[in-house]
């Protein structure tokens, strides 16, 4: 190593380098399509080896921190990569190229449009870079200028192509995505007239000062806007309604990560701003108002990707309960599931955006016989689905087993509720997703849609949905490493849950993020 | 810390309420409009927060302006911008494909209407069947009345028939007995009897003549009441079957107006 001077320097490299590259391919437009997915590639892999770098720094040298401008810490804005941070970084930037992968392998075939590639990537690097931008930002209003980011590129990649259909399930999302925003904004606003101040660190310190009722509001606020974004019971019913129109690589990271950007801003929130405050008991309530609620809505659903934003809303709750329970066992069951559950949901997105290419529709009334047809497909689809269920002795199961140890450990009422609803929720999630294997791959074939033109209904502005059994060799190729990197957290649980439990203790210690934030200990 | 003053405080609130009103609206112009006097208010808002005005920079003065919400507020401004200008794009696209800027129901709720719908035609259908139903049952009750009240005038008409047949039996035998009590021997009453068999007499031939009259007459009777016992059960069946037809027709044309009304982005669903 280095040392930690140009290690820390590091630190904006997953920010800045996805912008840098989005306004590139702006500027090349439509043309050079290789050299344009090469750029995304590159940049994305770059990402990713630094994410990890700074994951082994932070881990074994403490927080790194940037300040941006020039400004030192309190007056400033920084960078922070901690354990959590760096973690959820790697894993959001090992997904995000994995998409990207894939929505270049899916792309090569219509090669008439331009503009997929001209708009559709410079969008995706700068959600990534928002993305990146959250889990780093050491200021709220970094945070919210992340949150900004990342979804002016969601709002684009959401109603790609401008079908009627996509840009109602646009208005939607767009309007939620404002109003939390606009909370956030007003949170901000109350939190500087409170404090004088918005970087993480000093908030944390200054907060500690705040009459009991001022810190609520604050708390409950920013719980709101955040809760928006994680799409949490009350507020979480834009996202089966949005997410399943856009196209499938932008359904899948939207599934993977914004969500989970917005666990992670509750993490930070309840872990450093706000330590064991009176909030754990609501928290422990909406969590199981998400499990049941998000769960019984995928029981109902027949379409695949409605029932996968159904079962996406459902496990949200596991990790709200994790972070409810504000001990370093419940934080660390949340992050190690927070890992789990971006790799896996983003796979799932991903190969039933495969079924729709083979097929022409991901409807299971119409779906069948898909073991047959394409068992590359069957495979894909059954192995992270049955990890998401929490079959043992994959991550889902690990991640479950944390947060149900933790639970118990705790011992009250309240958590071993939690506990039981968490285990009705799997078993349901898996009768869920068994459903859909029952049906759209083992029984037998429904109709001959395979390998042609199917006319789109009338009226909905749509192209004729082009079906296709040509495969390029990427796309599954990028499944499969996604559902490889979904294996492998069984294989290495030993050393992901150790770090997950260091991370968890580094959350709830504090001391060592403001230190570091607030240059105390050099 | 800095009291805030109330006025731009007031203006925020007056600001935000408007906002979020006209964010509730259907209409995505009028929520375009909310946005920007909710984004207006809120940016208010935070500058609000930053304490008072201050007095000019760089005059080496006391108490200038806090910079920091100044800066923030700038940012916020131009991403409200750039997000208005987004979903003014999107409202004229809206408006492109379906001529209208409002905003259609969610997936689920056409979902939940469909279902609904569904519902109504299957208790429509329903009570059709019940109806119908309720129909042949009556018709049979109809039938099963007449059929008893033939019953009954049957009876009667026999036991009327039994008791003339009666009566005349008794007046031979009167006649017979009549015969006796004048001393006349068996044989020669035998042959009385068939003598009067042979030679007409009126009162043994009337008897026998008018119970085959009778009896004629009962057959003939008989023989028009199932003409029209078939004839009533002919109209029943037609009463029927005019009932099913109409039913049929009904869920039908139900069928189509819902066909009609099938959402493509539902498709799939039952």
């Amino acid at each position: 190593m280095d040392g930690p001077v140009p290690l820390s320097s590091l630190v904006c490299v997953p920010v800045l380098l996805p912008l840098l590259a989005a306004g590139v391919k702006l500027a090349i437009g439509g043309r050079l399509r290789r050299l344009q997915s090469l750029i995304s590639l590159v940049t994305l892999g770059l990402s990713l080896a630094v994410s990890v770098l700074l994951l082994v720094a932070a881990d074994t040298s403490g927080p790194l921190v940037t300040d941006l401008g020039g400004w030192a810490a309190p007056v400033g804005i920084c960078l922070v990569a901690d354990r959590l941070s760096t973690l959820v970084l790697v894993v959001s930037s090992a997904v995000t190229l994995c998409v990207m992968a894939y929505s270049v392998a899916n792309s090569y075939d219509e090669q008439e449009h331009d503009a997929p590639m001209a708009i559709f990537h410079p969008a995706f690097l700068v959600m990534v870079a928002g993305v990146a931008d959250a889990f780093l930002s050491g200021d709220l209003f970094n945070l919210f200028v992340a949150f900004e980011l990342l979804l002016s590129g969601s709002y684009v990649l959401l109603t790609f192509g401008g079908t009627e259909a996509r840009i109602r399930a646009g208005a939607t999302y767009t309007l939620m995505a404002l109003a939390s925003s606009m909370l956030f904004l007003i949170a901000l606003a109350i939190t500087y007239g409170a404090t004088g101040t918005l970087s993480m660190a000093q908030l944390a310190e200054r907060f500690a000062t705040l009459p009991e009722q001022v810190k609520l509001m604050v708390e409950l606020t920013l719980l709101l806007a955040f809760a928006i974004k994680a799409a949490i019971f009350p507020m979480s019913a834009w996202l089966p309604d949005s997410y399943p129109t856009a196209p499938a690589p932008a359904t899948a990271v939207f599934a993977g990560l914004l969500t989970k950007v917005g666990v992670y801003s509750i993490i930070r929130l309840e872990a450093l701003l706000f330590p064991s405050g009176p909030v754990s008991t609501l928290l422990m309530w909406v969590a199981l108002a998400t499990m049941l609620t998000g769960v019984l809505g995928a029981v109902a659903q027949t379409d695949m990707k409605r029932m996968l934003s159904f079962t996406l809303v459902s496990h949200i709750g596991y990790m709200v309960f994790g972070v409810a329970l504000s001990t370093v066992a419940g934080l660390a069951g949340a992050v190690f599931y927070v890992v789990h559950h971006i790799t896996v949901q983003t796979s799932l997105f991903l190969v039933v955006g495969m079924v729709e290419r083979r097929t022409g529709t991901t409807s299971v009334t119409r779906l069948g016989g898909l073991m047959r047809a394409a068992p590359l497909i069957a495979v894909l689809f059954f192995v992270p689905a049955m990890n998401l269920s929490g079959i043992p002795p994959m991550s889902g199961f690990l991640g479950k087993l944390m947060l149900v140890q933790a639970g118990l450990a705790d011992g009250g009422w309240l958590p071993v509720t939690l506990v039981a609803a968490g285990l009705v929720t799997s078993l349901l999630t898996l009768y869920a997703v068994a459903k859909v294997w029952g049906k759209a791959f083992w029984r037998g074939p429904r109709a001959d849609r395979m390998g042609r033109v199917v006319e789109s209904e009338e009226g909905t502005g749509e192209d004729p949905v082009v079906t296709t059994t040509a495969m390029p060799a990427a796309l599954p190729l990028s499944v499969a490493a996604l559902v490889t990197l979904g294996l492998s957290f069984t294989v290495l649980a030993g050393p992901l849950s150790a770090l997950a439990q260091r991370a968890a203790a580094e959350l709830m210690a504090r001391e060592p993020y403001i230190s570091a934030v607030l240059g105390r200990h050099p | 810390m800095n009291s805030v003053s109330l006025l731009p405080f007031a203006a925020c609130c007056v600001m935000i309420t408007v906002g979020v009103t006209l964010l509730l609206e259907r209409s995505l112009v009028r929520v375009l409009a909310g946005v920007i006097v909710l984004g207006n208010g809120v940016n208010l808002l935070i500058v609000t927060s930053g304490g008072d005005a201050g007095g000019p920079p760089f005059v080496g003065r006391p108490g200038m302006a806090d910079p920091l919400p100044q800066a923030m507020v700038l940012t916020a401004i131009v991403i409200t911008l750039g997000v208005t200008a987004f979903l003014l794009a999107m409202v004229h696209r809206s408006w492109q494909l379906t001529g209208s800027d409002e905003v259609q129901d969610d997936t689920e709720d056409r979902w939940v209407r469909l279902r609904l719908r569904r519902g109504e035609l299957g208790d429509a259908v329903r009570a059709r069947r019940d109806a119908y139903r309720r129909l042949v049952v009556e018709q049979r009750a109809e039938l099963a009345n007449l059929e008893a009240e033939q019953a009954e005038r049957e009876r009667l008409e026999e036991a009327d028939l039994e008791r003339r047949i009666s009566r005349v039996h008794n007046e031979l035998e009167q006649w017979a007995t009549r015969l006796r009590e004048q001393g006349l021997p068996e044989e020669e009453l035998q042959l009385r009897l068939e003598e009067a068999g042979l030679r007409d007499d009126t009162g043994a031939l009337s008897n026998l003549e008018r119970i085959e009259q009778l009896r004629e007459e009962y057959e003939r009777r008989r023989a028009r009441q199932a003409g029209r016992e078939k004839e009533l059960f002919k109209q029943l069946k037609a009463r029927q079957k005019e009932a099913r037809k109409q039913m049929r027709t009904a869920i039908r044309e139900e069928r189509e107006r819902q066909a009609l009304a099938q959402d493509p982005e539902l498709e799939g669903d039952d």
